[in-house]
């Protein structure tokens, strides 16, 4: 590991001595107000796979759409296999052959595969589409990079894995040589993640070049040849998998220790305060049930966590706990009270507190200033009801003491809360909902998207909260979290409940064979 | 001054400005000095009395934009209180004919009966929304076919003729809302000022203060946020709709209760429309939807003097002019919430000391 500026990379004996595929030399960006990039130098050899890491908002984002000609430096040189480079738009960097894969797919679910891959690009025989060629195409393309695909497959139809390589199908279709991936393995649970990484190893053989932008530094070590380390704008290092570990690169990324999810001593009471009975929610008609017969109970002092691949049932069950979807049979008690027939603003003045899997579509008025906010959900419950009135003077200073607690960091109460960035918007709903006098707290992916300083405030709430006899139920994807927080972890399957497990006796590619159904045992 | 308040006060004014540039060129078109002409209306629309009449045709706008205003507030587009109003308009003048009461009782009779119509011709709408997921526009427009049907059989078959003008019956003096002055020649301020300006800072009240107008608020910005906080969407839509109509219904009172007296075959129309352009323009709050209906109503006003000469320019230039006033106001508030977020967004960032992404 060097902590040079410049990099090691291209030094390496084993390497192949051909000239960088991409070299970055000190890229500046600035926005108004902020400088997003300030001496960003990045060296990708051809045929590697290249790391980039950082903290959300260290950066990265802004190098990749700098790389892939979204947006333009305003200092440092961009060259491309020896060649420098002005990009003015993507297209341009498509034509140098650099392709993106994004986090959030870019597909048309009612198309096909071989439809998805050549839109834009499609071959023609005359004016007519040339459908037989496309799927040659493609055919040929999957199989020698070791992919495996059906054409003809509607992508609607496919997993999250199989939509991936559809998206980077997509970019080598449009002679990419070099592939930016831009957290690729955000969705996938750990056995599709071991098959992407098959992919990309292939797709190096063939003398692709990947860039892999990720935070997850586990998977960055298992499968990049350098590593660059971006902090507040800046590479602040690079470095080989084989000459650190996580924890270093971790401490690379924030500049100081790493937090951790890690729960200490258990404070489970005997007191229920959550109990799901039986629940059922019927699916469309000819489907399965969306839940079935699902049952558990968080007591007070108690996380529950919820793993599972998303779209079994989580939504769901946390919108049936809410009151937003109505159960079909079944019981959902809270605080010893059938929640059957009380809505959901009674729910939540009763003390069952909400933190969304999707902060912006379902916690925030992003348009609305942050005093605001701090009511949403709570409106209609002192302190902030006052008769048909809002008590402003209530909210204002709740929003201070949320602001002040939970570190949000903002100009003011009153700024717009978009704003915030991500974790500071995350920040102020835990805020929100900690401050609340919450009975039940139910949290989707409560640290999802956000940086380490934020992930760590909100884990010490949750470790804070639970100590003072708060009731969680926790579902994530964060496999780490989920074991390192909860007190007890359920996997959700198809809708059921297939499996109870304890957290302490248990390790993450375990349970990623629970939460794909490759391994069963009695719930 | 702070940055927000110079955008407030920015985006309209470029707005009117566009709204000018345009007006001149339709102007130039038709061989006449825009010039001349603005200067002709302006002070046209500046005398004492043409204060008064504006201020008099500012008020079945104004309340027209609040009606729209609250429905467009949380992505419910009532295109229905042109019907509303003028249903409204006929039964209470009916109804208030038909009754004798003392005076300040009468007009509130006739007002409660106004907006119980409008309430209950806007529920129509609403209640098909929430039971039957009819699309408010689509119901709304509907129903105000509905509305225009309904209104030739009632004036045929239950209003009676005098002068080859089918009308009501006049209301009787108790139903005269008293004016609030008198200027010369017949010119007078209808006292029903009184009434808009206390329904005016209700609706600002309502909106900004109750538990309710922030249910309203969190509907419109972000519906899955609102229903996670515990807002009833069905409840939402059915209670707005209901205050819309409610609204709507109160339209036509200061033409019935302090001018024409009766429900007449002529009673105006499409205020209901303008209020759409109002509430707009006005950013659907209750000061600027006051200041858009004087501003409307004045355009309106000032463009009495184009056909006379010198100028003999169509009328029609005011209509010109409100319309592109609306057209380039959602184009400058756009800009002034881009450039407004833009500003906070930096602000934010540079408290966080984080670079942004």
């Amino acid at each position: 590991m060097t902590n040079d500026r410049h990099g090691g990379a291209g030094q390496s004996a084993g390497a192949p001595s051909l000239s960088p595929a991409i070299e970055l030399v000190d890229i500046v960006k600035r926005f108004p107000g902020v400088v997003a990039n300030d001496g960003v130098n990045v060296t990708v050899r051809a045929g590697t796979i290249h790391a980039l890491v950082g903290e959300n908002g260290a950066g990265k984002s802004t190098v990749m759409k700098i790389l892939y000609g979204a947006q333009r430096p305003d200092e440092g040189r961009i060259v491309v296999n020896g060649t420098e480079q002005h990009f003015k738009s993507p297209k341009d960097a498509i034509e140098a052959g650099i392709g993106m894969v994004f986090q959030h797919f870019m597909l048309a679910d009612n198309l096909t595969v071989w439809e998805n891959v050549v839109l834009g690009y499609e071959p023609r025989r005359g004016v007519q589409l040339d459908a037989d060629k496309a799927r040659t195409q493609i055919r040929a393309l999957a199989k020698s990079n070791g992919m495996t695909i059906e054409p003809d497959a509607f992508v609607g139809d496919l997993g999250v894995g199989e939509r991936q390589r559809v998206e980077i199908l997509k970019v080598l279709y449009r002679g990419a040589r070099i592939i930016i991936l831009d957290e690729p393995t955000a969705v996938l649970v750990p056995q599709e993640v071991e098959e992407l990484f098959e992919s990309l190893r292939e797709l190096t053989a063939q003398g692709v070049t990947i860039v892999f932008i990720s935070h997850k530094l586990d998977e960055v070590l298992a499968i990049a040849d350098d590593i660059t380390v971006i902090r507040r704008g800046k590479t602040v290092a690079t470095a080989r998998p084989a000459e650190v570990t996580a924890r270093d690169l971790a401490e690379m990324m924030v500049g100081s220790e790493l937090p951790s999810p890690e729960t200490r001593t258990s404070t489970v009471t005997t007191e229920v305060a959550l109990a799901l009975d039986d629940v059922t929610l019927a699916g469309g008609t000819g489907s399965r049930p969306t839940l079935s017969s699902v049952s558990f109970h968080v007591r007070r002092g108690e996380i529950v966590g919820i793993a599972g691949v998303e779209g079994n049932g989580q939504t769901e069950l946390l919108e049936a706990i809410l009151g937003t979807r109505a159960l079909t049979s079944g019981h959902i008690v809270m605080s010893g009270q059938d929640l059957a027939r009380i809505h959901t603003r009674e729910r939540r003045a009763m003390g069952l507190g909400f933190i969304p899997e999707d902060r912006q579509r379902d916690g925030l008025l992003l348009s609305e200033p942050i005093w605001e906010n701090v009511m949403l959900g709570y409106q209609h419950a002192p302190p902030f009801a006052n008769g048909p009135w809002i008590d402003k003077a209530a909210a204002r200073s709740r929003a201070d003491k949320i602001v002040r607690e939970f570190d949000v960091r903002t100009p003011g109460i009153d700024t717009m809360t978009l704003a915030l960035s991500g974790g500071n918007q995350q920040k102020l709903i835990v805020g929100r909902e900690m401050t609340s006098g919450p009975r039940v707290l139910v949290a989707a992916h409560p640290t999802r998207g956000i940086d380490v300083g934020a992930q760590a405030a909100v884990w010490d709430a949750f470790r804070d909260a639970r100590e003072a006899g708060l009731a969680i139920l926790l579902v994530s994807a964060d496999l780490e979290e989920l074991i390192g927080l909860s007190d007890t972890l359920l996997v959700m399957l198809r809708g059921r409940i297939v499996a109870r497990l304890d957290p302490a006796t248990l390790n993450k590619s375990t349970l990623g064979e629970y939460m794909t159904g490759a391994r069963q045992d009695a719930a | 001054m702070n940055r927000r308040t110079l955008y407030a006060i920015a985006a309209p004014m470029a707005a009117l400005l566009l709204a000018l540039v345009v007006t001149s060129i339709a102007l130039l078109a038709g061989s006449h000095n825009p010039l001349v002409a603005f200067g002709k209306m302006l002070t046209y629309a500046g005398s004492k009395d043409s204060a008064v009449v504006i201020v008099n045709k500012s008020l079945p706008l104004f309340l027209s934009g609040l009606a729209v205003a609250i429905g467009f507030k949380m992505n419910l587009f009532n295109i229905g209180v042109e019907g509303q109003y003028r249903l409204a308009a006929i039964l209470a003048a009916a109804a208030g004919a038909a009754v004798s009461l003392p005076a300040p009782l009468h007009i509130a009779f006739i007002m409660l009966i106004a907006m119980a119509v409008g309430a209950a011709w806007a529920a129509v709408a609403g209640i098909l929304n929430v039971t039957r997921n009819v699309n408010i526009v689509i119901s709304t427009i509907m129903l105000n076919g509905i509305v225009a049907s309904l209104l030739g059989y009632l004036l045929k078959h239950v209003a009676h003729v005098k002068n080859q003008m089918r009308s009501t019956t006049e209301l009787p003096k108790s139903a005269w809302f008293p004016d609030l002055l008198h200027i010369g020649k017949g010119t007078r301020l209808y006292g029903f000022v009184i009434i808009a300006a206390i329904v005016g800072v209700g609706f600002s009240v309502v909106m900004n203060r109750s538990r309710f107008g922030f249910d309203l608020r969190a509907s419109g910005i972000n519906p899955g946020a609102a229903r996670a906080s515990g807002v009833n969407p069905k409840t939402m839509v059915v209670r707005t709709m209901l205050i819309s109509g409610a609204l709507a219904g109160l339209i036509g009172m200061p033409i019935l209760l302090s001018d024409s007296h009766k429900y007449t075959q002529d009673f105006p129309t499409l205020y209901g429309f303008s209020g759409i352009a109002v509430a707009i323009v006005g950013r659907y709050r209750a000061g600027g939807i006051a200041l858009a209906a004087m501003l409307f109503a004045g355009i309106e006003r000032a463009s009495q003097i184009l056909p006379q000469p010198p100028l003999r320019a169509p009328k029609e230039i005011g209509t010109i002019m409100q319309g592109t006033m609306m057209l380039s106001a959602v184009v400058a508030y756009e800009v002034v919430r881009r450039l407004g977020e833009a500003a906070a967004i930096r602000e934010a960032a540079a408290k966080a000391g984080v670079v942004a992404a």
